[in-house]
């Protein structure tokens, strides 16, 4: 009877809590941490813990419980974990997620429950359109970004007739779709291979008889592996140039090794772009890891920056769920691509993209260092699809 | 069609081929001779690949390396076959698929927990790292030139041995009856022990002669399987020579198919239709090839079962 007593008293606490300051917030940190995606999960969750650090180990001064589930590279995984975050762990905020795939599948369900999300990967087309949310955030960028940037650094640069070359899936499609956004010349030819391949020996044989003046790619993770050291071994890049986005990064770098020195990327962030936070973010991330960020780790770390200024903004209550996520959007703080993040209607970054090209540091180890802006304050093409203002 | 191109692709798809070959050896002879469905085979190409990569980083030689990763894949096969799969051999095939398939989880993650999950690099010797011109027009790279004479060197080692010696004759015995030939006297756990073995050491061969070429990470084995029981399936369970007939098949198959069956198609239907279709039908080639055969052959190509 006592037990039951003070059971009833202890959920009305519960219950009551929502009108006071909490002491604690509790981020839902879902991401890929096993498999072959594994490294860019591992990368993005050691740059949001590194976000939190530097914020005082706290978000805007609230103790921080983060959860972290593996979504397995599977919507249907992720699904689950994103209900286990809302209906067990009461999360009050979503944070992570790597995959476009995944996002899709918990875009939804997350959204429903009322909880503000901030993605520090995925930025998939319906989201950044026609679905976008007040409660939903990026802190990386629409997925069509960096393409587009490619294609107009190609057009820029006068190549007239490139070779396309992307994975057979969606994410593939929509990169070949948008480096033609920008990209007005003669496409060679657009060859789509299986996902997850291991051999290009075909696919390059074929590229070089159809003598293109340069070749673009989108290969993320062990695929951009795989190609970038065929391509290299097969003795091309001097002749047919590549570009890629997605395909070139620190965390495949180590495994590419020096066939990818002199290919150019573009990207929203470098290592070496210069503004304090950055410095501060590369210098420390070194030091704590022993290893360059990538932009996953940049775009993560942002997350945390973000949550800690819009928690600060609400005075700690993040029980509000509506008044947290427009804290979001009115949030104020110095990103590492310098300067204030600011948001498009869409709650996606406008922002800018650079071309970056791999070289060899003074300490023998490869990375992507930035050479010129692309795009100013670039906007996704969707954001006109969205009706929020 | 371009004849040069033609030649260079059928090169491309003989170079698969004897990769899958140096796989499927393995793996027709467990299957065929201890009747036991390995799916981790694929894991001990990936153990050979990772081995490959730390003993590299170890030695800073290609060939020591090489010459150490062999034998170790060897030696960790042997000891899977001795803790896990001897207790599988009298169970049905489920069983085996069960515990195979958790054998590639526990390798899978085994490979993480040790070496970390990002992929790793092994370099290729600087003399094998360039290419060659076989034709005017049509340079090769040579180490895949490499990778075809060490397979063919290979498929002749394992002819000889099947063929010429007492253990190949005990080796052909026990794909055609092995009860028969325990019956005889023969230890047949000790051949089982070494016929594993010997599988085990061709897959970790092949993972490190890929190594180079590829990227080195975890579940690297699990895509490789399936063909390379594609290619058993059609070569016939237990066959030396079905293996390496078949997998010089599906390797030239696939990849001719997945670089000219775009083109074709794109003679026949819209660039888009074609773009779309393609790749999906190259990756089906393999599998139509596959019924195809068993139609006509249903024990496959040299099935040694009668």
């Amino acid at each position: 009877m006592i037990g039951r007593i003070l059971g009833l008293g202890l959920s009305a606490l519960l219950l009551a809590s929502p009108a006071m300051a909490q002491d604690k917030v509790k981020v839902g940190f879902i991401a890929t941490f096993s498999g072959p995606g594994g490294v860019l999960g591992q990368h993005l969750h050691d740059g949001f813990m590194l976000g939190i650090e530097h914020s005082g180990g706290k978000l805007g001064g609230l103790a921080v419980e983060v959860i972290k589930e593996d979504d397995r590279l599977a919507p249907d995984v992720g699904l689950q974990v994103a209900k286990k975050l809302i209906e067990r762990d009461r999360v009050d905020v979503m944070a992570g997620v790597i995959f476009s795939n995944v996002m899709m599948a918990i875009y939804k369900p997350v959204i429903e429950a009322g909880i503000p999300f901030i993605s520090s990967n995925a930025g998939p087309s319906p989201i950044a359109g026609a679905q976008c949310s007040p409660l939903f955030f990026s802190t990386s960028w629409q997925n069509d970004g960096a393409h587009e940037a490619m294609g107009k650094h190609v057009q820029d640069k006068g190549y007239k007739n490139v070779y396309l070359m992307a994975p057979n899936y969606q994410a593939g499609k929509d990169a070949l779709a948008g480096f033609k956004r920008f990209y007005q010349g003669k496409v060679a030819d657009e060859v789509y291979t299986t996902v997850n391949q291991l051999d290009y020996s075909a696919e390059i044989t074929q590229l070089r008889a159809a003598k293109p003046d340069a070749v673009y790619v989108f290969y993320p993770g062990g695929m951009g592996i795989n190609f970038v050291k065929q391509y290299g071994q097969a003795g091309l890049i001097k002749d047919i140039p590549m570009f890629s986005a997605f395909t070139v990064d620190s965390t495949t770098l180590p495994a590419q090794g020096d066939a990818a020195i002199g290919t150019q990327i573009t990207a929203f962030w470098g290592y070496d772009l210069k503004n304090p936070v950055n410095e501060k973010f590369v210098t420390d991330y070194r030091k704590k890891h022993n290893d360059l960020p990538s932009t996953y780790s940049a775009q993560a770390y942002d997350t945390a920056l973000l949550l800690n200024a819009a928690i600060k903004d609400t005075g700690g209550k993040v029980a509000d769920k509506k008044a947290l996520a427009e804290a979001i959007k009115k949030a104020s703080f110095d990103s590492v691509r310098g300067g204030k993040l600011k948001f498009n209607n869409n709650n996606i970054p406008i922002q800018n993209f650079y071309l970056l090209e791999t070289v060899k540091g003074a300490d023998g180890k490869l990375a992507s260092s930035v050479r010129s802006t692309v795009l100013t304050d670039h906007k996704d093409a969707y954001a006109k699809d969205c009706p929020m203002k | 069609m371009d004849p040069v191109l033609l030649l260079v692709q059928a090169l491309n798809g003989l170079q698969l081929g004897v990769m899958l070959f140096l796989l499927a050896a393995g793996l027709t002879l467990v299957f065929g001779i201890m009747n036991l469905v390995n799916l981790a085979h694929g894991s001990l190409y990936m153990v050979g690949a990772y081995l490959m990569a730390a003993f590299q980083g170890w030695t800073g030689s290609f060939v020591a390396a090489l010459l150490l990763a062999v034998p170790a894949t060897l030696l960790v096969g042997v000891a899977v076959e001795l803790i896990v799969l001897r207790r599988l051999y009298d169970r049905d095939h489920l069983d085996q698929v069960l515990g195979t398939f958790g054998l590639i989880l526990f390798f899978n993650e085994l490979v993480r927990v040790i070496w970390g999950p990002a992929a790793l690099f092994v370099a290729m010797p600087s003399a094998l790292s360039g290419t060659v011109a076989l034709l005017p027009g049509a340079p090769y790279p040579v180490y895949r030139l490499v990778i075809i004479g060490a397979g063919l060197l290979v498929a002749a080692f394992l002819s000889w041995l099947v063929t010429q010696t007492r253990t190949g004759m005990l080796i052909r015995a026990g794909a055609s009856n092995p009860i028969m030939v325990a019956a005889l006297g023969v230890d047949i756990r000790l051949l089982f022990t070494l016929v594993f073995g010997l599988g085990a050491a061709l897959a970790g061969l092949a993972g490190a002669l890929a190594a180079p070429l590829l990227s080195v990470e975890s579940a690297m084995g699990d895509g490789v399987l399936i063909l390379t029981f594609v290619v058993i399936v059609i070569g016939g369970i237990g066959s030396i020579r079905g293996a390496f007939v078949a997998a010089v098949l599906v390797g030239i198959v696939d990849t001719v198919g997945r670089a000219f069956l775009p083109i074709l198609l794109r003679e026949i239907f819209n660039r888009q239709v074609a773009n779309a279709a393609g790749p999906a039908l190259a990756s089906m080639l393999i599998y139509l090839l596959m019924a195809a055969i068993l139609a006509f052959r249903p024990r496959g190509l040299f099935g040694a079962r009668g």
